[in-house]
C-alpha cells in the first residue's frame, strides 16, 4: 500500500508499467489482421493464393537486401543507409548487361538466357560488393570511434551520393528492360497460377541463401564475423583482424544486394535511381522485424513484409492499397520497434525495454 | 576549464587574424554585458537593411547576385527550422531523421485554418485579405503560428512519448518512419479511408492559404503595418522582416533554453545518459521536451513558409527535406545556434539560387560550347539535378574531416575529439 502510494505519477510515461498491457495490444492488432485476412480468403480465395505468391516472390527480393542490413549491423550496429542504394546499382548493371551488353529480347530461349543470366548474375555481385566494400572504407571506417552519430550520417551521405552516382549515369527516367523471364505457367489450380518468373526467382535467392548460412556457419571466415560481431575487442585480442573481417562482410552484403538488385530488374523490368532507398527501407523493416542481426529473423521478416504489402496491394475486401504501402510498413516498423524491438527471432537486445 | 580553453582558442583565432593588440586590449577593457550583443545586433540591423542596399552590392565570384527577397524569406523559414532541429539533434543529441513531419504539421495547420479547405463551414476571426462570401475556416496567421507551435508540439509528444525510450539509430529510423508517413497521409488524404473526406486536398494540396496582416483599422492608424501582406507593393519585404522576426524569437528561445536548467540536462543526456540519469535527470521527460520544443518551432516555420507560399503540397515534405535540414545543422556545427543560422542561410540560399548559379558559371565557363571543353562533355550540365548528391558529398565530407561544423560549439567540438563514452558499439551488458 504505502509502496503503491509513493510511486511518482506518470510512471506509465517511463514505460515501466507498460509490459503487462503491449502484448495485448499487440496480440489485438495481429489477431485484428488475421481476421481481415480470413475474411479475404473467405470471400476471393483465388485471389488470396495468387497474391500469396506475389508475396513469397517479393519477399525473396527483400530477404536477399535484408540479410545485407543484418549482416551489416550484427557487426557494426550501424543502419547502412546506402544498402539500398547498392542495390539499386545492382539493378542498374542488370539492367545494362541485359539491354546492352548481351541485347537481349523478350522471353529468350534457355540457351541464350542463362548463360546471360549467371555472368550477369557475376558481375552484379562482384560490383555491387566492391561498392560496399569501398563505402565502408570511405565513409564508415573513419568515424569507427566517433560518436554513433557520425557514421549514421555519413551512411545517409552516402546513400545520396550513390542515388546521385545512379541519376548521372541512368537519368531520372525509369529504366526498364525486356522481360526475359518466361511468364510460361508452371501449374494452375484453381484460378491460381504459379509462373515460371516467379519460381526462377526461388531458384536464384535459395542457393544464395544456402551459400551465405554454410560461409557464416561452417567457414572460418564466418566464424571470425560471428566472432567480431559478438565483441570486437576480444575477437582483436584473439587475432581476428577486425577490419579485414568487417571489410568481408560488407563485401558479403554488397554481393547479395547485388543479387536482390539482378532478381528485382529481372521480375518487375524496371527500376530507378530513387528505388534503392525505398526497397531499402522495406527491407530495413524486414530486418527489423525478423530481429536485425538474426538471420534467419531476416528472410523471416522480409517473407512476411513481402506478404504483407502483397495482400495490401491485391485483396480486394478493405484493402488500403498501394497507396499506403509505405505507410503501413513504417508502421509496422514503429509498432515493432516500440513494441518488441528485438524483433520476431532476435535475442534480447539493450533496446528492449 | 571549458570556457576558458574557448576563449583562448578563439582569441589565438582573433590574434591570427591580425587584430592589432592594443586595440584588441581595449575591446576587451569594455565591460562584457556590452560586449557581447556587438556582433549579434551588428548581423540583425545588416540583416533588417538588407532589403535597401541589395540591389547595390558586388557580384559575388561564382555564385552571381546576392540572395534575391525571395530567397531571403526562404532563408529565414529554413534557419528557423534548422535551430528547432539543432534542439533536437544539437542539444540533446537525439537523431531526428523526420523532422519534415513538423514542418508538414505547421504547414498543414495553416492550410486547415486559414482557406477554403473546409467549405462546408464559415468561421472567420481576424483573418486579412479573404474576400467575403469565401467559405471555410479563416483564423489570423498570427494566431495559427502559435497554434500551428503549439499543435506540432502536441505531436512531436505524441511521436516522441513511445518511441523516444529507444536508442539512437533505432529512433532515428523511427522517425524516419513517421517522416515517411505524413507526406503519404498527405498525399492519400483527399479520401481519407473511402469515406469521401477530404483532410489534405491530396497530391493538390491546399491552396490559397490566407496572408498574415494586421487589418484595416491598424493600417489606417499606423500607415506602416499593412493590411494584409499579398495585396501590399513591397510583399517580399514584409514577409522577410516577418521571418527575422520569427528567427530572431527563436533563436532568443533557443538561447536561453541552452542555458535553463532544461538546457543543461539536454546536453547532460547527450554527453552521457547512465550518468545523467544517475544525476537525477528524468530522461524520458527531458527527452520528450526536446521534441515538444523542436516540433514547435518546425510548426511556426512551416506555417509561417505555408502562409508565404499561400499554398501547401505533400511533395515539399520528402525524406530530402529532413535531411536537408539536418545537413543545415551539421554543416553550420551541431549545437550551436549561430553556426546553425549560418549553415541554413547558406544552405538555403545554395538550394533556390545558389546551385542553379553556379550550375551556370560552369556551363558558361566550361561547356562544351567552348572549344576548351567540347571534347570533355557536349552538353550543358544541370547541376541542381544533383543538388542532394552535392547535399551528401557537403554531410560526408563534414562528418569526415570536420565533425564539429564550421562554427561548433566548444563543448559539442571537444565530444568529438574525445570521444562520448555513453554509446559503446558494444555494451557491456549485451
Amino acid at each position: 500500500m504505502v509502496a503503491e502510494a509513493r510511486r511518482p505519477p506518470f510512471t506509465w510515461l517511463s514505460g515501466r508499467s507498460l509490459p503487462s498491457v503491449v502484448p495485448l495490444i499487440g496480440l489485438l492488432l495481429v489477431l485484428l489482421v488475421l481476421v481481415w485476412l480470413g475474411i479475404n480468403l473467405y470471400k476471393t480465395p483465388a485471389d488470396f493464393f495468387t497474391v500469396l505468391l506475389f508475396g513469397l516472390t517479393n519477399g525473396a527480393v527483400y530477404g536477399l537486401i535484408a540479410l545485407g542490413y543484418t549482416l551489416v549491423y550484427g557487426i557494426l550496429e550501424l543502419i547502412n543507409f546506402a544498402h539500398g542504394d547498392v542495390f539499386m546499382m545492382g539493378g542498374m548493371i542488370t539492367a545494362t548487361f541485359v539491354t546492352s551488353v548481351f541485347s537481349l529480347h523478350d522471353y529468350p530461349s534457355a540457351t541464350s538466357l542463362w548463360p546471360a543470366v549467371l555472368v550477369t548474375l557475376a558481375v552484379a555481385m562482384a560490383g555491387c560488393a566492391l561498392l560496399n566494400a569501398t563505402v565502408e572504407r570511405i565513409a564508415y571506417r573513419p568515424l569507427r570511434h566517433a560518436p554513433r552519430l557520425a557514421p549514421l550520417l555519413t551512411a545517409i551521405a552516402m546513400s545520396f551520393i550513390i542515388q546521385n552516382i545512379g541519376l548521372a549515369w541512368k537519368g531520372p527516367a525509369y529504366v526498364s528492360t525486356p522481360p526475359v523471364l518466361s511468364r510460361g505457367t508452371i501449374f494452375s489450380l484453381g484460378g491460381v497460377t504459379y509462373t515460371w518468373n516467379k519460381l526462377i526467382v526461388l531458384l536464384i535467392t535459395v542457393p544464395v541463401l544456402l551459400g551465405l548460412v554454410w560461409l557464416v556457419q561452417r567457414t572460418r571466415q564466418g566464424k571470425a564475423m560471428r566472432a567480431a560481431a559478438q565483441d570486437r575487442d576480444a575477437a582483436a585480442m584473439m587475432g581476428i583482424n577486425v577490419n579485414r573481417t568487417i571489410s568481408f562482410t560488407f563485401l558479403i552484403a554488397g554481393a547479395l544486394a547485388g543479387a536482390a538488385g539482378l532478381l528485382y530488374v529481372l521480375y518487375f523490368t524496371n527500376i530507378r535511381f530513387d528505388s534503392g532507398f525505398q526497397i531499402g527501407l522495406i527491407a530495413f523493416t524486414a530486418a527489423v522485424l525478423g530481429g536485425i542481426g538474426n538471420l534467419t529473423g531476416a528472410v523471416l521478416g522480409a517473407v512476411l513484409i513481402g506478404l504483407i504489402q502483397a495482400f495490401n496491394e491485391g485483396l480486394s475486401w478493405h484493402a488500403p492499397g498501394s497507396s499506403w504501402t509505405q505507410s503501413i510498413v513504417f508502421s509496422i516498423l514503429i509498432l515493432i520497434l516500440v513494441f518488441r524491438p528485438e524483433g520476431l527471432l532476435g535475442e534480447q537486445t539493450p533496446e528492449g525495454a | 576549464m571549458p570556457a576558458s580553453a574557448g576563449s583562448r582558442k578563439r582569441g589565438r583565432l582573433r590574434s591570427k587574424l591580425g587584430v592589432p593588440d592594443p586595440l584588441r586590449r581595449r575591446w576587451r577593457a569594455v565591460p562584457a554585458p556590452l560586449r557581447r550583443p556587438v556582433l549579434p545586433v551588428l548581423v540583425l540591423v545588416l540583416a533588417v537593411l538588407y532589403p535597401y542596399y541589395r540591389g547595390h552590392l558586388f557580384k559575388i565570384p561564382v555564385l552571381g547576385t546576392f540572395p534575391a527577397m525571395n530567397t531571403a524569406v526562404i532563408m529565414t523559414v529554413f534557419a528557423m527550422m534548422a535551430v528547432g532541429l539543432n534542439i533536437v539533434v544539437g542539444y540533446a543529441g537525439l537523431l531526428d531523421l523526420g523532422y519534415v513531419a513538423f514542418y508538414a504539421m505547421g504547414a498543414y495547420t495553416a492550410a486547415w485554418f486559414a482557406s477554403p479547405q473546409f467549405a462546408a463551414h464559415n468561421f472567420t476571426f481576424g483573418a486579412v485579405g479573404v474576400s467575403p462570401g469565401v467559405p471555410g475556416f479563416h483564423v489570423s496567421i498570427w494566431l495559427l503560428l502559435i497554434l500551428a507551435g503549439v499543435f506540432t508540439a502536441f505531436v512531436g509528444v505524441l511521436i516522441g512519448l513511445p518511441t523516444l525510450r529507444l536508442r539512437g539509430d533505432y529512433l532515428a529510423i523511427v522517425t524516419l518512419g513517421f517522416g515517411e508517413i505524413m507526406p503519404q497521409i498527405a498525399k492519400n488524404g483527399d479520401n481519407l479511408f473511402g469515406t469521401g473526406f477530404n483532410l489534405t486536398g491530396g497530391p493538390q494540396g491546399i491552396t490559397p492559404i490566407d496572408p498574415p496582416g494586421f487589418g484595416s483599422w491598424i493600417h489606417r492608424h499606423v500607415n506602416a503595418l499593412p493590411d494584409n501582406y499579398i495585396a501590399a507593393t513591397n510583399f517580399d519585404k514584409l514577409f522577410f522582416w516577418t521571418g527575422l522576426g520569427l528567427l530572431l524569437i527563436t533563436v532568443f528561445c533557443a538561447v536561453r533554453l541552452r542555458d535553463s536548467r532544461l538546457g543543461r540536462a539536454w546536453v547532460a543526456i547527450r554527453e552521457d545518459e547512465i550518468a545523467a540519469a544517475a544525476m537525477g535527470v528524468p530522461l524520458m521527460r527531458t527527452k520528450t521536451w526536446a521534441y515538444a520544443t523542436g516540433a514547435f518551432f518546425g510548426g511556426v516555420a512551416g506555417c509561417f513558409y505555408a502562409s508565404y507560399k499561400t499554398a501547401t503540397f505533400p511533395d515539399d515534405f520528402f525524406f530530402n527535406i529532413s535531411v536537408f535540414i539536418l545537413c543545415m545543422v551539421i554543416l553550420g556545427g551541431m549545437g550551436n545556434v549561430w553556426g546553425v543560422i549560418v549553415g541554413a542561410c547558406f544552405l538555403a540560399y545554395l538550394d533556390t539560387e545558389g546551385i542553379g548559379n553556379i550550375g551556370g558559371w560552369i556551363n558558361e565557363h566550361f561547356s562544351g560550347d567552348s572549344p576548351k571543353w567540347a571534347h570533355v562533355w557536349a552538353s550543358p550540365i544541370d547541376i541542381a539535378k544533383y543538388s542532394f548528391g552535392i547535399y551528401g558529398m557537403i554531410i560526408l565530407i563534414v562528418m569526415l574531416f570536420r565533425p564539429q561544423g564550421l562554427i561548433p560549439s566548444a563543448r559539442r567540438q571537444r565530444e568529438f575529439e574525445e570521444g562520448v563514452h555513453d554509446e559503446p558499439l558494444y555494451d557491456a551488458s549485451a
